[in-house]
C-alpha cells in the first residue's frame, strides 16, 4: 500500500470522478456525500504524503513498472507534497460550499470537480515534461466545463476567451516540448537536467528558445502581466466554488516555473542557468503594479478578488525572480496563505451577493444584509489577511519576502509590494463599507445561508490564524523545501539511481 | 525533404495564427485546428526525420525514433477532444450571445 501512496492523489479522484459521472442521474445527496468524502480522504492522503516527504527523501513511482528515464514517473518531494496538501485543503472547502446548492445549477458538478483534482494533483506530481502537458490538458478540460457550469451569458463569453487562449497555450507547450526533446533526446525532467550539463554548444540556442517558450506557457497559466487579461473576467464569471478552486490553478503555473527552472535549468546547466530569472523578476513587478490598479478600479467584489489573485501571482513570481533559497522559502509560505485566503474571499463574495439580492456583488448601495454582522466579521478577517496586515498570515509571508530581497532588489520590491498592500487595503475597506454600511433603510432580506456555506468559508479562513500559530514549523518546512529545490542533484540521483549508465 | 517539411509546418502555423487572431469564432476554430495540425507535424519531426528506417528496432542501426510517434498520437487525441469542445462552445456562444463575435458583440455597437 505504502509504495502506491504517490499515485493515490491521481487515482483516487479519477476513480471517484468516473463513478460520479457514470451515475450522473443518481440522487444529489449521494453525489454530495461521495464528493465530500473523497476530497476529505484526499486531505488525509496529502497529510501522509507530507509526513513522508518532510524527511527530505525523494521517492518516485514508475507507472507501469517502466523505469526512468524511459517510463513516466511521478516524483514526490517536499514541494509536490506541499502543493497537494494546499490543493486538497482548498478543494475540501470548495466542495463543502458547493453542497449548498451551487452543484445543482448544472450537471455533473461533483464528477467534474474530481477530474479537475486529477489534473491538478497530476501536474504537481509528474516528473516528465510531456506528462505535465497531459495533466495540464486534463485540468484545463475539466476547468472549461466547470467554468460554464450553470450557463449564462457572461460565463459563456469569458469561457470562449479562456478556452481559445489555453488552446494556443497548449500548442506552444507542445512546440517547446518538441524543441527540448529534439535538443536533449529525453522528456524525463531529471534526465534532461543531466543531459543539459553536457549539451553541445550548437544546441544551446534551441534549448534557450524551448526554455523561454515554456515560460510563456507557464506564464499564461500563472497570469503574468502581458498574459493575465483572461483571468479577471473568467474568475469573476465562474461559479463561486469553481472560482475558489481556480485560486490554485494560477499556482499550478507558478509551481511549473519553479519546478522546471530549478531542476532542468539549475546550476548544472552552465550558461543556461536560471535563464527565466530576469524576465520573471521584471514582469512580476509590473504585474503587481497593474493588478493594484485593477483592484482599485474594480466595481464588483468578485472582480476585485480576481485582481487580488493577480496581485498574489505577481508577489509569488517576484520570489522566483529573486531566486535565492530564502526568497523561494518565503514565496512558498505566501503561496499557502494566498491560495487559501483568495479562495475563501471568492466564497465569501458569493454569500454576500446572495443576501444582497439584485445588487449582487456590485459595489453599489443595496439592501441591508440578513447576516450582516457575521459576514462583515468574516470579510474583515479575510481582508486583513489578504492585505498583509498583522496579526494574520499575510503579514508573515510578506515580511519573509521583504526580508529575502537582496540589496539591489530592495528599492524595487519594497515600495511595490508595500504599495500593493496599501492599495488592497484601501480598495477592500471601501468595498466593505459600501457593502455593509451604505445600505437602504428597510427590511433585511435575502435567502438564509445554509450551514455548509459557513462551514466552507470558515474552513478556508481558519487557515490564516492557523498559519500564524504554526508559522514556525511551516516556515521550517518551506525553508527545507527551498533548500531541496536549490540542490536538484538529490532529486536527479533519486530518480535515476536504478539506471546506472544512461545510454 | 527537410526544407519541404519545414516550409509546410511554417505555412500551417502562420495560417493558423492569422485565423486565430480573427474576430469571429468560426475562423478562430479553424485557426486552432490548423495550429494543432502544425504542432502535430512539428512534434512528429522532433526526433529528426528518417527515411527508409525501421519502425521497430530490430538490431539495425538505422531506425526511426519511436517516441515522437507515440507523443503525436497523444497530441492528436487531445487536440481532437479540444476541437470538439471549442466547436460546441462556439455554438453555445452564438446562441446565447446572439452573434458569433469572439468578444460577444458586433463592432458597430457602441461600447457600453
Amino acid at each position: 500500500m505504502m509504495q502506491h501512496l504517490i499515485v493515490l492523489p491521481v487515482v483516487l479522484p479519477l476513480v471517484v470522478g468516473l463513478i460520479l459521472l457514470r451515475t450522473r442521474h443518481g440522487a444529489m445527496r449521494t453525489h454530495r456525500t461521495v464528493g465530500v468524502a473523497a476530497t476529505a480522504l484526499l486531505v488525509v492522503v496529502a497529510m501522509v504524503m507530507l509526513a513522508r516527504a518532510a524527511g527530505g527523501e525523494v521517492t518516485y513511482y514508475a507507472l507501469g513498472g517502466w523505469q526512468p528515464p524511459f517510463g513516466i514517473v511521478l516524483v514526490l518531494d517536499r514541494l509536490s507534497a506541499l502543493m497537494i496538501m494546499v490543493t486538497s485543503v482548498l478543494a475540501l472547502g470548495c466542495v463543502i460550499f458547493a453542497c449548498a446548492g451551487d452543484d445543482e445549477r448544472g450537471s455533473n458538478f461533483h464528477g467534474l470537480f474530481q477530474l479537475q483534482l486529477v489534473g491538478i494533483n497530476g501536474a504537481f506530481l509528474t516528473g516528465d515534461l510531456f506528462n505535465l502537458f497531459v495533466f495540464f490538458e486534463v485540468l484545463l478540460l475539466a476547468s472549461y466545463a466547470l467554468l460554464i457550469h450553470g450557463g449564462g451569458k457572461s460565463r459563456i463569453q469569458s469561457a470562449v476567451h479562456y478556452v481559445v487562449l489555453n488552446l494556443v497555450g497548449s500548442s506552444l507547450f507542445l512546440i517547446s516540448v518538441g524543441v527540448l526533446y529534439g535538443a536533449t533526446g529525453t522528456l524525463n525532467m531529471a534526465d534532461m537536467a543531466v543531459r543539459l550539463a553536457e549539451l553541445p554548444a550548437e544546441h544551446r540556442g534551441l534549448v534557450t528558445a524551448g526554455g523561454l517558450m515554456l515560460l510563456v506557457v507557464f506564464g499564461l497559466k500563472a497570469a503574468i502581466l502581458p498574459l493575465y487579461f483572461w483571468l479577471p473576467r473568467a474568475y469573476a464569471a465562474a461559479p463561486a466554488p469553481v472560482a475558489a478552486l481556480f485560486a490554485i490553478m494560477t499556482k499550478v503555473g507558478i509551481y511549473a516555473i519553479l519546478r522546471v527552472y530549478s531542476l532542468i535549468f539549475g546550476e548544472q546547466a552552465g550558461v543556461l542557468e536560471a535563464l527565466e530569472r530576469p524576465w520573471v523578476w521584471w514582469l512580476s513587478l509590473a504585474t503587481m503594479v497593474i493588478a493594484g490598479i485593477g483592484v482599485l478600479a474594480a466595481r464588483d467584489l468578485r472582480l476585485m478578488v480576481a485582481y487580488l489573485v493577480v496581485i498574489s501571482v505577481g508577489t509569488l513570481l517576484a520570489g522566483i525572480g529573486m531566486g535565492s533559497p530564502e526568497a523561494v522559502s518565503a514565496l512558498l509560505f505566501y503561496l499557502v496563505h494566498s491560495t487559501l485566503i483568495t479562495g475563501a474571499l471568492f466564497l465569501l463574495a458569493e454569500m454576500i451577493g446572495l443576501q444582497r439580492g439584485k445588487a449582487g456583488t456590485r459595489l453599489v448601495k443595496g439592501r441591508p444584509l440578513r447576516d450582516g454582522r457575521l459576514l462583515a466579521g468574516l470579510f474583515f478577517v479575510g481582508a486583513i489577511a489578504v492585505a498583509g496586515l498583522p496579526p494574520l498570515s499575510g503579514a508573515i509571508g510578506k515580511a519573509l519576502l521583504l526580508d529575502a530581497a537582496a540589496p539591489w532588489q530592495q528599492p524595487w520590491l519594497w515600495p511595490i509590494l508595500l504599495g500593493t498592500g496599501l492599495v488592497t487595503l484601501v480598495a477592500l475597506s471601501r468595498a466593505g463599507s459600501t457593502l455593509f454600511w451604505r445600505s437602504h433603510d428597510g427590511e433585511a432580506g435575502g435567502e438564509a445561508l445554509l450551514r455548509s456555506r459557513w462551514l466552507g468559508v470558515g474552513w478556508l479562513l481558519a487557515a490564516s490564524p492557523l498559519l500564524v500559530a504554526l508559522a514556525g514549523p511551516v516556515s521550517d518546512y518551506t525553508r527545507a523545501t527551498a533548500d531541496q529545490l536549490a540542490d536538484p542533484n538529490g532529486l536527479v540521483r533519486a530518480v535515476l539511481s536504478d539506471v546506472g549508465e544512461s545510454p | 525533404m527537410e526544407s519541404l517539411y519545414a516550409i509546410t509546418t511554417g505555412v500551417l502555423t502562420a495560417c493558423g495564427l492569422y485565423l486565430t487572431l480573427r474576430g469571429r469564432t468560426f475562423p478562430v476554430v479553424v485557426g486552432l485546428t490548423l495550429l494543432s495540425y502544425a504542432v502535430n507535424l512539428f512534434l512528429f519531426s522532433m526526433g529528426g526525420l528518417t527515411t527508409g528506417g525501421a519502425a521497430i528496432i530490430d538490431g539495425q542501426s538505422h531506425f526511426a525514433d519511436p517516441l515522437p510517434q507515440a507523443l503525436v498520437l497523444t497530441a492528436i487525441v487531445i487536440g481532437f477532444a479540444m476541437t470538439a469542445f471549442v466547436v460546441i462552445l462556439a455554438m453555445r456562444a452564438r446562441s446565447e450571445l446572439g452573434n458569433d463575435h469572439v468578444d460577444g458583440r458586433k463592432r458597430e455597437e457602441p461600447h457600453r
